[in-house]
């Protein structure tokens, strides 16, 4: 939006513009209609240009300081101003303060009769009485093809239509004009040869019986301006035309992470979760908890304070909020304090335009940073497969450049078709996580991956995600020799490790004892063997003492003997003397 | 439906007089032609039974709203009922004559004495 207005600026001198004041109008206009020239509003019956004539004069007046005069050759004023009401104008008070004339032209062609020359004269008159009346700047004419029925001379009314819109420009105001639409040209009558500056087509068509409106510019002289289809809603508060062209990839971007509520999940995704402004798309097959994670990840948004949109295809508000009471999260409060807001509708209420309308509109006016669409897919069976990938991409393209993170979840059936469904969509969004059921052993049990997270360091491990009546949690999944294992499996492979380590420990503690044991016979042996060395040493130490004695009491006899023999041979003596003494040894 | 026709008329005798309206804008040739051509019309149909009230638009235009006058110059008859509105100069005598119910009695007198009645 930003992007075509500073494209636009250097033209707007060129041509003045008056701006609607509808919202999303003056964008696709680059600023409105042009100023002083007429404009033609033209479409099939019940498409709204009367009430789009009628919010270009009540915003003028309103919001512009530009008083409008509108004359109606269709509806009488009280059928206007009710009409009016519808959209929450007051037309009634703006009458009363002189901010918008209303002239009811009725026309009843039997009641008329022609007898020689005339012109519209009378028309002129009325026209230029009301504006002066109230300085009108905005003059809407609706529809001033009734004309052709009221008069019979068809030269006459065109000649006075071609001089009418040359005297609308030079009286200076910016004119409405409306025009049913004809077969093979714009409008029945062909206006449209009169109002060469703008033409607007309105359309109501209905496709796979859903009604969307589309607004086109046809025609804009001297101005830029989106050539595109763009769908329209008439709401409680008038017109919102969506311009929804691509923005361009030129959002800017954050580095600031968001949580998701789900801490082993912010873990997975480097442990802070997901980038701000980014989107997020969440895979899974039925009842794999997908509006679960999208709950706890607009608690977690809440809970920071941020406001959020949840916007819900399957479920009601509050069966949203009653089934999340039973995993223990409580959304009611932030409903209330008003950071929350739920949006349901049925896919099959209108169509993928108006889905994609209604969700600007709600946007734009809560101004959310975190949207939660559950599920996308809902939308696409209302659409053709290109429809719906534009419809995405300018829901991704919106969103970020309005700088709020988005999660998606998208249902897709099991099976193998999974990532060829998601594989258009997924190269939209910046992560994608994958929610998996896995049946097995008589048990189906859900898994969760991280299949990619753009610019982040993310884990590639599968986890088990756990529902229980406190929350969710992820679990490490085991990796058995058949596969993950996931629920009782990973329950039994759990306990049979749990049974291994326990043998382990007990075997270690076994074997120690033993080993223990054994030492112990030998400290025992070691020490037995000890003793008997000692008794060894004693007996050792005992027999040197005998031997010492016996040395010492040998030569004392001898001496003795030596001395009483008084001999000097001592060996004879001596051997004898010790072979004899020997025994009477203790 | 005819005797109703017939009883009205007589009972508001004074209201007979035809109570004609013609819107111009301007004094332009197309002006001046439509108000002789009325005149015309009505001194030779209506001898004296008729009032001409001429309204300029570009004088008065806020009063074109009340008889929802989009072309110039119309003749609106308020009187006698139902009210007429001929858009043009009246220069198709024979046509404003027709719409006007005057062209079927060329005798004013008669057809005043037949309404009468």
């Amino acid at each position: 939006m930003k992007t075509r207005r500073k494209k636009v600026a250097p033209s707007a001198p060129l041509l003045p513009k008056c701006p609607t004041g509808i919202n999303g109008l003056d964008e696709i206009t680059s600023g409105g209609f042009p100023r002083g020239r007429p404009t033609l509003i033209c479409g099939e019956a019940g498409c709204g240009k009367t009430l789009m004539a009628v919010e270009f004069l009540v915003r003028g007046a309103t919001q512009f300081g530009e008083p409008g005069v509108m004359m109606s050759f269709e509806e009488t004023e009280p059928e206007l101003k009710a009409n009016a009401a519808s959209l929450g104008f007051d037309l009634d008070r703006l009458v009363r303060t002189r901010k918008i004339a209303l002239d009811y032209v009725h026309i009843e062609p039997s009641e008329i009769q022609e007898s020689g020359e005339y012109d519209l004269e009378g028309l002129f008159a009325r026209l230029n009485h009301a504006i002066d009346s109230i300085g009108a700047k905005r003059v809407v004419l609706d529809t001033l093809e009734a004309l052709f029925g009221g008069f019979r001379n068809e030269a006459i009314l065109r000649a006075e239509f071609r001089r009418l819109f040359r005297w609308l420009k030079s009286k200076g105001v910016t004119a409405v004009i409306t025009g049913e639409r004809g077969s093979g040209q714009l409008t029945r009558s062909g206006l449209e040869e009169y109002v060469s500056d703008c033409v607007i087509l309105l359309d109501h068509r209905v496709c796979d019986q859903i009604a969307t409106r589309h607004l086109r510019i046809v025609k804009y002289r001297g101005s830029l301006h989106g050539t595109n289809e763009f769908p329209f809603l008439i709401g409680g508060d008038g017109i919102s035309v969506l311009p929804i062209t691509s923005l361009g990839l030129t959002h800017e971007v954050s580095t600031e992470r968001v949580g998701t509520g789900i801490p082993r999940l912010d873990a997975m995704l480097g442990r802070r979760g997901f980038f701000r402004s980014s989107s997020i798309l969440l895979t899974g097959t039925p009842g794999t908890g997908k509006t679960i994670v999208s709950a706890n990840f607009a608690d977690a948004a809440c809970r920071r304070g941020e406001r959020t949109m949840f916007f819900s295809f399957e479920e009601s508000p509050n069966q949203i909020i009653r089934n999340m009471h039973s995993i223990g999260l409580h959304l009611d409060p932030h409903v209330k304090k008003g950071l929350l807001q739920f949006h349901s509708t049925r896919p099959s209420l209108y169509g993928l335009e108006m889905h994609l309308a209604t969700m600007f509109k709600e946007i734009a006016t809560f101004r959310p940073q975190v949207v939660v669409v559950d599920p996308i897919t809902s939308m696409m069976n209302t659409g053709t497969p290109s429809e719906c990938r534009a419809m995405v991409t300018r829901l991704v393209d919106y969103l970020k450049a309005n700088q709020i993170t988005s999660l998606f979840t998208s249902l897709t059936r099991g099976g193998h078709s999974l990532h060829q469904s998601e594989a258009a969509m997924s190269s939209l969004m910046d992560s994608w996580l994958l929610l998996q059921d896995l049946e097995g052993n008589g048990e189906r049990n859900r898994v969760l991956y991280v299949l990619k997270a753009r610019g982040m360091a993310h884990s590639n491990q599968v986890r088990e995600f756990l529902i229980s009546n406190h929350g969710v949690d992820l679990v490490d999944a085991y990796i058995g020799p058949s596969g993950v294992l996931t629920g009782s499996a990973r329950a039994a492979q759990a306990a049979r490790e749990k049974a291994d380590a326990l043998a382990i420990i007990q075997d270690g503690a076994r074997r120690r004892r033993e080993v223990e044991r054994k030492s112990h016979a030998l400290d025992r042996t070691i020490s037995g063997l000890r003793s008997e060395r000692e008794a060894a040493e004693e007996e050792v130490r005992q027999i040197n003492a005998q031997v010492g004695r016996r040395t010492r009491l040998l030569t004392t006899d001898r001496i003795e003997l030596g001395r009483l023999r008084q001999a000097d041979s001592a060996s004879a003596p001596d051997n004898h003397t010790g072979m004899k003494k020997e025994p009477k040894l203790p | 439906m005819t005797p109703v026709k017939r009883s009205k008329p007589s009972r508001r005798r004074p209201v007979d007089t035809w109570d004609l309206r013609l819107y111009v804008t301007d004094d332009t040739p197309r002006s001046r032609a439509a108000i002789a051509n009325l005149r015309s019309i009505c001194d030779t149909h209506l001898k004296g039974r008729f009032r001409i009230t001429t309204i300029d638009l570009a004088k008065s235009p806020e009063r074109a709203k009340g008889d929802q006058i989009l072309a110039t110059p119309t003749l609106v008859r308020r009187v006698p009922i139902p009210t007429r509105t001929i858009i043009g100069n009246l220069s198709d005598i024979d046509n404003a004559l027709a719409a006007l119910d005057l062209n079927t009695n060329p005798h004013p007198g008669k057809t005043a004495e037949s309404r009468k009645k």
